[in-house]
């Protein structure tokens, strides 16, 4: 026995699951106590999609053609633009050290942080989709596509986007260095979610890009805790 | 155990610096040399090719480059794992130095490859999927090392970058099995392991050759630039003040 052992006894091990419940819990209070953020999150989308017709011009053809990708890419900013408030808030106010020192373990308390920023992120877009879908003239199974692949693809948004946010805690870069660090790693789920519309609009089934977006998923909730348990613990070192 | 041999000698800066020192202009000249050979048999004894016409010679650099572009990040995500598992100064250093080197390759391959499309099909760029997962191979070493600029204290810059690499090096399978998933615009890989090679025997031997070429390049330069960041970041210990004083003597 060292000293340091009678100081620091050895904490009891905490469930995952409930660290998991428990940051959930505390961070979907926490965002629904602010409403209007997810308002401002959910009013981007919105804007972001209905000025490509603007730019692009209103022919019903090439914004059917067009709309998939709009929409995936739209929702990719979505999500980059709310990740800063994963742990943005929890750092400055020094939550975020108590978190990484509570005897629950991390990559378990940060999974609850991400399921609840996809629950306020994510599935807002989820719902929104097939409303803006509508306003790019596709069709009924399009729209059905579409929403089902952003309800497999955003969670694994949330799930990289964690790590981008956890790596740069603190810095002053901010912004535009997330972008670059998190967008490349975006794309195959752009590829695969987009693509899944085209799919079904070719004829073919979706089934094999839908595959692939709930195969990253699985890797994701497998990983992306850990990574972002790595990255917060050298952020607060 | 006595005898055994000391694997961690060269893991410090101290005693690894020497060894990059006198190991560098090896690498360069055998480089030099290789490209050389490299570039005779690639514009003077390889073959006209019976559909590409002359045309098809840049494959001489852009295959190379592309190899060392994807090759690189997968030594760099080698010693970011080590210097995370382990915790070393120099692995990170190692990372660091290479990362430049793998987005100038990266660039090359890409602009080599506008170049070579431009007569063969007609375009400089296609949204193919080899192409573009390169184009994101560059975004990766962009954000690699901005991350680390944007990083003020060293130690935190090594392990967050390297955090960084690792979950970027999911990447590079996506790059190498893309060409099976969606096979478009760009021709299936030139050089297989499985298959015998299409190409002829001297097309082979010129680009295999110059590949050499770009590893050892890329090893001399990755050395000197280890060399200089270990200086910059060990400026304050004895034996760097030692080094500059012996130089500043030798003057």
């Amino acid at each position: 026995m060292t000293p340091f052992d009678a100081v620091a006894p050895s904490a009891p091990s905490a469930g995952a699951w409930e660290g998991v419940a428990w940051a959930l819990a505390r961070d979907l209070r926490l965002a629904l106590r602010s409403k209007a953020e997810i308002g401002v999150q959910l009013l981007f989308y919105v804007i972001v999609v209905s000025l490509f017709p603007l730019g692009v011009g209103p022919e019903p053809a090439l914004l059917r053609a067009l709309g998939p990708g709009v929409l995936w890419v739209a929702a990719l900013l979505a999500s980059l633009l709310s990740l800063p408030r994963i742990f943005t808030a929890d750092f400055s106010d020094g939550t975020l050290e108590q978190i990484a020192l509570s005897p629950y373990p991390l990559p378990a308390l940060i999974s609850g942080k991400i399921a609840a920023h996809w629950l306020t992120t994510g599935l807002p877009l989820v719902v929104m989709s097939p409303l803006l879908g509508i306003q790019f003239g596709l069709s009924g199974n399009e729209l059905s596509i579409l929403a089902v692949g952003l309800l497999v693809g955003t969670p694994t948004l949330s799930l990289l986007g964690a790590i981008g946010a956890a790596l740069t805690i603190g810095l002053r870069a901010g912004g535009g260095l997330l972008a670059l660090l998190i967008l490349p790693l975006y794309a195959p789920v752009l590829i695969f979610g987009a693509g899944a519309v085209d799919a079904v609009r070719a004829g073919f089934s979706a089934s094999a890009q839908l595959s692939l977006l709930g195969a990253g998923l699985l890797v994701a909730i497998v990983g992306a805790p850990i990574a972002c348990a790595a990255a917060v613990r050298i952020a607060l070192d | 155990m006595t005898t055994s041999i000391n694997w961690f000698r060269f893991a410090s800066p101290a005693s690894f610096f020497p060894l990059a020192r006198r190991l560098a202009p090896w690498f360069a000249s055998a480089a030099a040399l290789l490209a050389l050979l490299g570039c005779y048999l690639g514009l003077f004894v390889a073959p006209t090719d019976a559909q590409q016409g002359e045309a098809y010679r840049i494959i001489f650099i852009h295959v190379p480059a592309a190899w060392m572009s994807m090759f690189i990040y997968l030594v760099m995500a080698f010693w970011c794992a080590i210097s995370l598992t382990f915790n070393t100064r120099l692995a990170a250093m190692m990372a660091q130095s290479l990362a430049p080197t793998g987005a100038m390759f990266t660039f090359v391959a890409l602009w080599t490859g506008a170049l070579w499309g431009k007569p063969t099909w007609g375009t400089y760029w296609a949204w193919d999927a080899r192409m573009t997962s390169e184009l994101i191979l560059l975004f990766l070493y962009f954000g690699y090392m901005a991350l680390r600029n944007a990083i003020d204290d060293p130690r935190r810059a090594d392990r967050a970058s390297a955090v960084l690499a690792l979950v970027g090096a999911i990447n590079i399978p996506i790059i190498y099995f893309s060409v099976k998933w969606w096979n478009t615009l760009h021709q299936g890989a030139s050089v297989s392991l499985t298959a015998a090679p299409t190409m002829a025997k001297l097309m082979l031997a010129g680009m295999l050759v110059m590949a050499f070429a770009a590893w050892f390049y890329a090893i001399a330069i990755a050395l000197l630039r280890v060399q200089a960041i270990i200086l910059e970041r060990e400026c304050a210990t004895a034996w760097v003040g030692e080094l500059a004083a012996s130089v500043r003597g030798a003057k």
